[in-house]
């Protein structure tokens, strides 16, 4: 275990600036989720760390120590490929004990290491298989075993679930919170998901553009993100925008009721729906919609998910309705710069 | 209904067993010609009313023994054995740094640069073996088993450099990465994660250059000339073909015998070939 720290890292190929001046600190034990769109700099971020792109400037201290100079296998850290990269011409057994006979270690430690690795993932069973045998949930738990084998300092994991089918995600989303749990791991998680992000980030860093929009606990960027930017990236759906004022405000879709029908906090802003589409998801509604006082030419599309028991009947689509925003969940954005005003 | 499935399937197997059959024996009909006629008598085979596939006369050992007792056949098989095996040598030495590296290391140069020395393999012997023949005088290696060994490698090296750089090229940098991340440096993830899944672009680079030198025969014939530096695919032809006299008989037994080794080298290396190369692309 160990912390992470970057300091003003850029990682340049040419003319792109993929990592453009990052400072990251990772606490011992943290699991940290780098969420960004593709070619936003998270995986050359986390390349970067793990050695596999040299820095164009800037720190990388592992432990405290720094580790610019280092080579990927001194820095002892562990890295799940979006691919699992398994060795194939070896079986689970001897892809797992790989990064032991590397280490030298003696075939009886390297035994027990490795039976303790594949029943923390539970696939003692498929150890004498090799990885073509293997399906792709067996082969992303050999490629976590094998990552976990050495006891890193830190866990670099690189869209380790975008190869699975979306019920294998959700039990191995889970899976990794609890091996993280077990293990206290340093990880360093990279996906373009942010349900995978909310649900496994102690905190979150979105990137963009080679930096670091935000970085802070899940829910905090999701309620109060810096920028439109990071409203429009955060949450599934994102943040509704809307022009008022010479002002953008911000609102969830969860907060934005038919007026008097939802939870009364007084003080509510109010806006006129027009509904263009109705989705009826069995426990919720989806409204999708323009808000009439949107400056905005043409208005954005609005959405609001309201629970089906509050607007069944209620709700048709081409009519508009008295609609509002409890003035708490509102954030404004500035419409030139898009960062927050509060 | 399930009655005509298996008529069906019966004459899948009955065409595909007539297609192996007729391929079978196209592959065998020259080693059968061969080893029949090692062992007609000349009368035998210059009379145009014999049955050609079966012997009139009875056998002979005479085309054995002028092979073996007025010949160097075994000093030239010998040769080209050596000539094979060293020329694999060199050329892996040379071909797997260098097609890795063009594969890894160069970016887009690299394939570029394949192909560029691809192309010297097209330049043909006929045109080389003079300026060769300068250099292997230079060398002071004329009429040596060694020009051989130095000039051989010139066509395998850009040839099985190319082939290499594909094999290279289809193994996932991922791999080689994870093995730098596992403990290893370059070199070491190189030589545990990369190589062992080279190993069919290995044999198929072994197979190609033994092939290739030990049937080569312009440059044998241009520089050696001395009967006991001869190769097997030089010495047959130069030495049992005088003027217009066709040794046929010792002729095709020489053919014969340096071909078994390398039919049975093909038959144990196609197993491992095909079974590498599926496991590569799955």
């Amino acid at each position: 275990m160990a912390t992470l720290e970057t300091r003003d890292l850029h990682t340049h190929f040419g003319s792109v600036r993929a990592v453009d001046g990052v400072d990251l600190d990772v606490k011992n034990g943290e699991f940290i989720v780098l969420l960004g769109a593709s070619g936003s700099g998270k995986t050359t971020l986390m390349r970067t760390i793990a050695g596999l792109e040299k820095p164009t400037s800037g720190e990388v201290y592992i432990g405290g120590r720094l580790a610019n100079r280092l080579p990927p296998k001194t820095r002892n850290i562990a890295m799940v490929f979006q691919s699992y990269a398994l060795y194939p011409h070896k079986t689970a057994y001897k892809n797992i004990a790989f990064p032991l006979q590397a280490l030298r270690m003696p075939a009886d430690k390297i035994r027990s290491r490795v039976t303790w690795a594949a029943s923390l993932l539970s696939i003692t069973h498929l150890l004498d298989r090799k990885p073509r045998a293997l399906s792709g949930g067996e082969r992303q738990r050999v490629a976590l075993a094998r990552a976990l084998v050495r006891e890193p300092a830190i866990f670099l994991m690189d869209e380790p679930l975008s190869n699975l089918d979306a019920k294998l995600r959700h039990s191995a989303r889970r899976e990794l919170k609890r091996l993280h749990r077990e293990t206290g791991v340093t990880t360093i998680y990279v996906t373009h998901d942010q349900v995978e992000a909310m649900g496994l980030g102690e905190r979150v860093a979105v990137m963009n553009a080679g930096r670091i929009e935000q970085i802070g606990a899940p829910l905090d960027i999701y309620r109060n993100p810096v920028n439109t930017f990071v409203a429009q990236f955060m949450g599934s759906p994102p943040m509704n925008l809307v022009l008022r004022s010479g002002t953008l405000i911000g609102f969830h879709a969860e907060d934005f009721f038919p007026r008097g029908r939802g939870p009364d906090y007084g003080d509510m802003e109010q806006l006129t729906f027009r509904v263009v589409q109705v989705e009826e998801l069995g426990s919720e509604v989806l409204v999708y919609g323009y808000v009439a006082e949107d400056e905005r030419e043409p208005p954005r599309e609005v959405l609001a998910t309201l629970p089906t028991a509050l607007v069944s009947g209620y709700i048709a689509e081409g009519a508009e309705y008295p609609f509002e925003v409890p003035r708490h969940a509102i954030r404004r954005f500035d419409p030139a710069t898009g960062l927050g005003k509060d | 209904m399930e009655d005509r499935t298996r008529v069906k399937q019966a004459g899948w197997r009955a065409a595909t067993y007539a297609g192996i059959g007729l391929f079978t024996l196209f592959s065998a009909m020259p080693f059968y010609v061969m080893l029949i006629t090692a062992f007609k008598r000349e009368s035998d085979l210059y009379d145009p009313q014999n049955n050609p596939f079966w012997f009139t006369e009875p056998p002979t050992m005479a085309n054995l023994d002028l092979l073996f007792g007025n010949t160097k056949f075994l000093t030239w098989l010998f040769n080209s054995f050596l000539i094979g095996a060293l020329v694999v040598v060199i050329t892996l030495v040379l071909v797997i740094p260098a097609a890795y590296s063009l594969a890894r290391l160069a970016g887009r140069w690299g394939e570029t640069l394949g192909i560029g020395i691809f192309l010297t393999y097209l330049v043909p012997p006929t045109l080389l073996f003079l300026p060769f023949a300068k250099v292997m005088a230079a060398l002071g290696l004329q009429n040596s088993v060694w020009a051989l060994i130095v000039a051989y490698p010139t066509f395998t090296v850009p040839f099985c450099t190319w082939l290499m750089l594909g094999f290279f090229k289809a193994i996932p940098r991922d791999i080689e990465e994870q093995a730098m991340i596992d403990g290893y440096g370059r070199l070491g993830a190189f030589i545990h994660a990369v190589l062992p899944l080279a190993i069919p672009g290995i044999l198929t680079v072994i197979v190609f250059a033994f092939t290739l030198s030990t049937s080569e025969f312009i440059y044998a014939l241009a520089f050696v000339q001395n009967s006991v530096e001869k190769t097997v695919s030089i010495g047959v032809p130069t030495e049992l073909v005088r003027g217009d006299v066709f040794r046929w008989g010792s002729l095709l037994a020489g053919a014969l015998l340096a071909s078994i080794p390398v039919s049975i080298l093909y038959t144990l290396f196609i197993d491992q070939f095909v079974a590498g190369l599926t496991a590569l692309a799955k």
